[in-house]
């Protein structure tokens, strides 16, 4: 294993995170953080709790999980994207280095920054909400495996991408609506039985009711089923890494 | 002696079917500089890029120090240095920064005495701590060496390492590769400039449109490629070419208005003093003089018209 080529990918993208430090850390948590000053103060004053849970703390594991898709997706995506775009991505590819180990520094970093802001936004939650993680194990192990599969759809996404344009597509398009759809701001529960139904079709409810049930308790779908969703995605997403690499999609000519 | 670079019958065709390479024989040896030579679109990038792992060969085998590229990557890969011919680099990061990411992609541990020295030999030194946005063109070509030098390869590519870079530059570059290849480094360079392999290389390689139609030791070549022409334009124009001028073999041209005088630029007399002291006696007065060389396409045409 060429554990110096995983270190100097991951080193390279975390320096890259340093020297954006405004747009890659403080903008998504401002950005957060207003969301939760607009739905949470403001529109969750008027808001009585939702099964016991104030409305400002309900609302915060699906801005943490809002925040984690769109940057786990967004970094990754960049990381390969970019030398992809300016040529140098001919070193990563003639160096004694394998798809597994360049996987692993460019998702690596990409997951480390999604999960460090992720944990960013819950300090500054817990300032403005009284906060409680019922299951911290199950929180991390939600946190991580999301940001880990979100930052492997990225990689893939920045394979495929042949503009810049593409890589927002999916973010701006794709998962942000999904995650606003998915309970981010409100329990399923709430909904009418008929779109209650048709959001069990977005696979981002899962990952949001089972972070929120690591929180409170409380889920919309059972947390296994949740779990089961975010592995299964995970797995889906290394199949396509495999592939990639096995052929040289867009990588090798 | 076992070759440092063997290459079996390797073909490219890309997915929009052009085939870049044909059936390509050829072995490199140990502690050699070995020019390939060939005009754009010749395949010399795409033979590179396979030694190198950037692009999947159809069909054949590549040997590096006795390792096949595809099954011991590993091996093979760590053994070789590239520099491209595109000067592709972070432009955010800095000097020190992309050479030390270089040497650990590449699987080695951090050794900032020697990225030192590598810095220190191509007068980057005192850059180390700029970022490479600021740097000049010469800077940025010297740091895609340094880049590729990180790893301490024992096999070193350089695509078109000239390319678009001053003279002064560009004889610094031949000492750098020379001192290289003093210390046991094979080079293998491409080039478009006849006058680069001539100066560097020990052998040379001509592809052309895919195919390696000649491989020479250096000397054997430049004597096949150093033909001139002298073209002699007349004050008064002539019927014939004057007996007394036969042995110059002239060539009257444009209405007898101009001789041409084709000579070997690597041949020990190459005949001018005579052919002048012959056409004063001769009574013959020119206006003007002018050489020309046969471009580097109408050579590579020219030999493969002689192949076949």
């Amino acid at each position: 294993m060429n554990l110096y080529a995983v270190a100097a990918i991951y080193k390279f993208e975390m320096a890259r995170t340093r020297r954006t430090w405004l747009q890659s850390i403080v903008s998504p948590v401002i950005s957060t953080s207003l969301y939760f000053v607009v739905f949470g103060a403001a529109i969750g004053s008027r808001i009585s709790t939702i099964e016991g849970v104030s409305y400002g703390a309900f609302i915060v594991p699906g801005l943490m999980m809002l925040m984690l898709l769109t940057q786990s997706v967004t970094n990754a995506a960049i990381g390969i994207y970019f030398p992809r775009f300016a040529g140098t991505i001919y070193e990563i590819l003639s160096a004694p280095a394998s798809a597994i180990e360049i996987v692993l520094g460019y998702v690596g970093a990409a997951a480390t920054k999604s999960i460090v802001l992720g944990l960013i936004i819950l300090a500054t939650s817990a300032l403005f909400v009284p906060l409680r993680i019922a299951h911290p194990a199950w929180m991390l192990a939600f946190l991580v495996l999301t940001a880990v599969s979100f930052s492997l759809f990225g990689f893939i996404l920045g394979i495929w991408a042949d503009g810049f344009d593409k890589l927002q597509v999916v973010p701006l398009l794709i998962i942000t609506p999904l995650t606003f759809l998915g309970g981010t701001f409100y329990s399923t529960s709430l909904l009418p039985p008929f779109w209650r139904t048709v959001t069990l079709f977005n696979p981002l409810v899962y990952l949001i009711s089972g972070f929120r049930w690591s929180f409170f308790e409380l889920a919309d779908v059972n947390v296994g089923l949740s779990a089961a969703v975010v592995l299964l995605f995970l797995v889906v997403c290394l199949i396509i890494v495999y592939w990639i690499f096995k052929t040289g999609y867009r990588l090798k000519t | 002696m076992t070759p440092v670079i063997s290459v079996a019958h390797l073909s490219k065709t890309y997915a929009s079917g052009f085939q870049a390479l044909k059936d390509i024989n050829l072995e490199i040896r140990h502690g050699e500089i070995f020019a390939l030579l060939g005009p754009n679109g010749a395949g010399k990038t795409t033979l590179i890029g396979i030694i190198c792992g950037i692009v999947n060969p159809s069909s054949g085998s590549i040997a590096v120090d006795g390792h096949d590229v595809i099954a011991d990557y590993r091996v093979t890969r760590s053994l070789i240095g590239l520099v491209p011919q595109e000067l592709a680099t972070d432009i955010f990061s800095s000097v020190w920064g992309t050479v030390s990411f270089s040497r650990g992609l590449f699987g080695k541990p951090a050794h900032p005495a020697y990225i030192q020295k590598v810095l220190q030999d191509l007068s980057l030194w005192d850059k180390k701590d700029h970022r490479i946005a600021t740097l000049s063109g010469g800077m940025k070509r010297r740091l895609m060496i340094a880049k590729a030098l990180a790893h301490e390869p024992r096999i070193l590519f350089l695509d078109e390492p000239t390319a678009g870079v001053d003279v002064e530059l560009r004889k610094d570059m031949w000492e750098m590769v020379r001192a290289l290849r003093a210390s046991g480094v094979t080079i293998i360079l491409t080039t478009h400039y006849i006058e680069e392999a001539e100066q560097m290389a020990d052998r040379v390689g001509v592809i052309h449109k895919g195919e390696l139609i000649l491989v020479e030791n250096k000397a054997e070549l430049m004597r096949k490629l150093g033909q001139k022409q002298l073209t002699l334009e007349l004050r008064e124009p002539i019927a014939a070419v004057p007996p007394a001028l036969a042995r110059h073999r002239l060539v009257l041209v444009d209405g007898g208005s101009k001789l041409v005088y084709t000579y070997d630029t690597q041949a020990e007399h190459i005949g001018i003093t005579g052919l002048i002291d012959d056409l004063h006696l001769a009574g013959l007065r020119f206006k003007d003089l002018f050489t020309t060389e046969r471009s580097l396409e109408e050579i590579f045409v020219g030999l493969v018209t002689e192949r076949r």
